[in-house]
């Protein structure tokens, strides 16, 4: 994306492109036409689902079957296999953690690709691109609404209770969307540079997977468990984002103000950093793709 | 055009047979060419050759082998032949020279001499720093930095152009392939940051730089019309009402609610094209658009080109058609890897082009408008 110094102009306004300094546009500019083009985003993104839908047989279904048949897999293997005790409880639990999880990754997934993906768009037209990665995001985010109801008949079949502190875990929802955001706008930047880079993805997503309270507890740790948890709270941004939203939307229970705090600068520094990345390279993008 | 061709043909004829019906006739059909721009479009890419042959072999106006080709512009070589065949050679050469110079479009709107230009380019220069490998992956680049390589080559596309046009011009851009055409319609769409130099547009700016801009495989037409449009920056509702007109311009029937896959290429690229010029913009800008559909859509579209040209501010066309080019365009530039070598009229950069490929004006050059 070219300087411009009238990003929408009416009919007879000037335009200028001129080369730029390594950096960053305008910034006014710039978010009033990503303002403007979002409907552009919104619906790239509703379509790239449709699109997807109609070439499976199972269609909408499969929005809920995957994530499902994946929970039921790492049930299959924590509670099962390492005899580490389940029953309902752990299933609902690696559920709530799965599902959002799943909104990073796929986020992170999705996002990698969508620069390069959209090669003929880049290239013909003119457009801020961080809208690419926004879409890629809310993409992934329409795919975990249809989750929310699985999550809740599995926890309706527990014991943990029901309040009002599970409505605050939207909080927690929107710093995990941001998160991505961020993410996936980072990862849409590598990918340009490094082709290679959505192909490591899966493996790197994988351990983070396993680094983040999903598939186990605080309380499984023992007696390393506080310690452990101080560690995770400052090196691992999912800990406290799917931590706190676990303990909401699952147990009812409203974090500490640590977690919160935690949560959201996590979400804030990769949603500026990641766009501060990917808009001073967007530029270039033309060029490399 | 077959059919009106044929109908030409039999008018052609006509006149041949009976020379006293010949004029009156001739001027009248004069007019119908001008307004229906599938004749003028054939017309003079099919003279310049034909007329040495057939308008030389004298009474033989109508001759079989020319037939369709001098169908096409009957009025030319169909009055004299009766009296100087062989003087009038020139004059098809030179006819439809004049009527494409002259501005063929009447504006909507007076184009104000003291306005500034529409699109003013200064010293525009385009370099692409580009890697080697096809594709930069992590590997390559850890292995490069072991070997302590470099791996970027650059590639001048664009060196030091300058030109301005003038509201009112639709500009013809000739050039061989990798003269840095397409990469100057970038760059004014804005796509491609100029590595020094700098681009002034006035105005809304709707590019057609290739097939299937923005458009998804799986989805319909219409649905892909409506994120073309989103792209192009306009509103949900914009782009609603313009769905219908878009639709039955591109001619696609009941394809419009079928995914993209199962178009032809025809059928998508008139899509495209629908889509391009349905979005009023200021400034269109066309990369070889026009090669796939068939030929009724192509005297469609060049019609629908003028229309725009009315009301637009500068049209910019990129084509190995020369004929499209003289046909389309009031205003001509040549570029040559990456430097300008000509401004002129669309008839002066073509001939000068041919002649620096060398190689005649021939079927080859003039047949894919």
């Amino acid at each position: 994306m070219p300087t411009q110094e009238a990003v929408r102009p009416r009919r007879g306004e000037l335009r200028v492109y001129e080369p730029h300094r390594a950096g960053l546009p305008k910034f006014g500019p710039y978010f009033s036409d990503l303002r403007h083009r979002l409907p552009f985003a919104a619906e790239f993104s509703r379509s790239g689902i449709r699109a997807a839908h109609t070439q499976t047989v199972f269609g909408q279904l499969w929005l809920v079957l995957n994530p499902l048949l994946m929970a039921l897999v790492y049930y299959l293997l924590v509670a099962i296999i390492s005899n580490s005790g389940g029953g309902v409880d752990r299933l609902a639990h690696i559920v709530c953690g799965l599902f959002v999880f799943q909104l990073v990754a796929g986020g992170l997934q999705q996002g990698a690709t969508s620069v390069t993906g959209g090669g003929r768009l880049i290239m013909n037209m003119a457009f801020p691109r961080l809208l690419m990665p926004l879409a890629a995001v809310r993409t992934a985010f329409f795919r975990f609404l249809p989750t929310v109801p699985v999550f809740l008949v599995i926890k309706a079949f527990t014991d943990e209770p029901w309040g009002w502190q599970m409505v605050l875990s939207v909080v927690f929802l929107l710093m995990l969307t941001v998160f991505s955001f961020g993410l996936a706008a980072i990862m849409a930047t590598l990918q340009v540079y490094f082709r290679d880079t959505s192909s490591f993805l899966p493996f790197f997503t994988r351990i983070w997977l396993y680094l983040s309270p999903v598939l186990w507890t605080i309380d499984d740790l023992g007696g390393h468990g506080q310690r452990f948890a101080h560690l995770m709270l400052v090196g691992n941004p999912l800990f406290s984002l799917i931590g706190g939203w676990t303990q909401l939307a699952l147990l009812n229970e409203v974090p500490e103000p640590k977690v919160w705090l935690a949560g959201a600068a996590w979400a804030l520094i990769a949603a500026v950093a990641g766009s501060l990345l990917f808009m001073s390279r967007e530029r270039e993008f033309a060029v490399r793709l | 055009m077959d059919t009106q061709g044929a109908a030409r043909r039999t008018d052609a004829q006509a006149a041949a047979d009976n020379p006293a019906v010949a004029a009156p006739d001739a001027p009248g059909a004069e007019p119908q060419a001008a307004t229906d721009s599938s004749a003028v479009v054939e017309a003079p890419a099919a003279d310049a050759p034909a007329a040495d042959g057939s308008a030389v072999s004298g009474e033989g106006a109508v001759s079989d082998e020319g037939g369709a080709a001098q169908a096409a512009t009957p009025q030319p070589g169909d009055e004299p032949p009766a009296d100087a065949p062989v003087e009038d050679a020139p004059a098809p050469e030179t006819a439809p020279a004049a009527a494409v110079t002259k501005p063929r479009i009447e504006r909507t709107y007076p184009v104000d001499p003291d306005a500034p230009p529409a699109v003013s380019v200064q010293d525009l220069t385009i370099t692409y720093r580009t890697t080697f490998e096809k594709v930069p992956t992590i590997k390559s680049a850890i292995v490069r930095l072991g070997r302590g390589e470099r791996a970027v080559r650059e590639v001048h596309a664009l060196q030091g152009l300058t030109f301005d046009v003038m509201e009112g011009t639709a500009l013809g851009i000739i050039g061989a392939n990798g003269a840095g055409k397409s990469t100057l319609m970038r760059a004014l769409a804005g796509v491609l940051p100029p590595t020094s130099g700098r681009i002034e547009v006035r105005g809304e700016i709707s590019s057609l730089l290739s097939l299937g801009v923005g458009f998804n495989g799986a989805l319909s037409g219409r649905e892909n019309v409506m994120l073309g449009g989103l792209a192009q920056g306009l509103t949900r509702a914009q782009v609603a009402e313009r769905a219908e007109e878009i639709a039955e311009f591109a001619e696609l029937g009941d394809f419009m609610d079928l995914p993209l896959r199962t178009y032809s290429a025809g059928m998508a690229q008139r899509l495209a094209f629908a889509v391009s010029v349905h979005m009023e913009p200021d400034i269109l800008l066309i990369d070889e658009a026009l090669s796939a559909g068939d030929a009724r859509f192509k005297n469609k579209a060049a019609a629908k080109m003028d229309e725009l040209m009315s009301s637009a501010r500068a049209m910019f066309l990129v084509s190995h058609s020369l004929a499209s080019i003289r046909e389309l365009c009031n205003d001509a530039i040549w570029i040559h890897e990456g430097r300008l070598m000509m401004r002129g009229t669309p008839q002066a950069c073509g001939d000068a082009y041919t002649r620096f490929l060398e190689v005649g004006e021939n079927a080859f050059t003039l047949e894919d408008l």
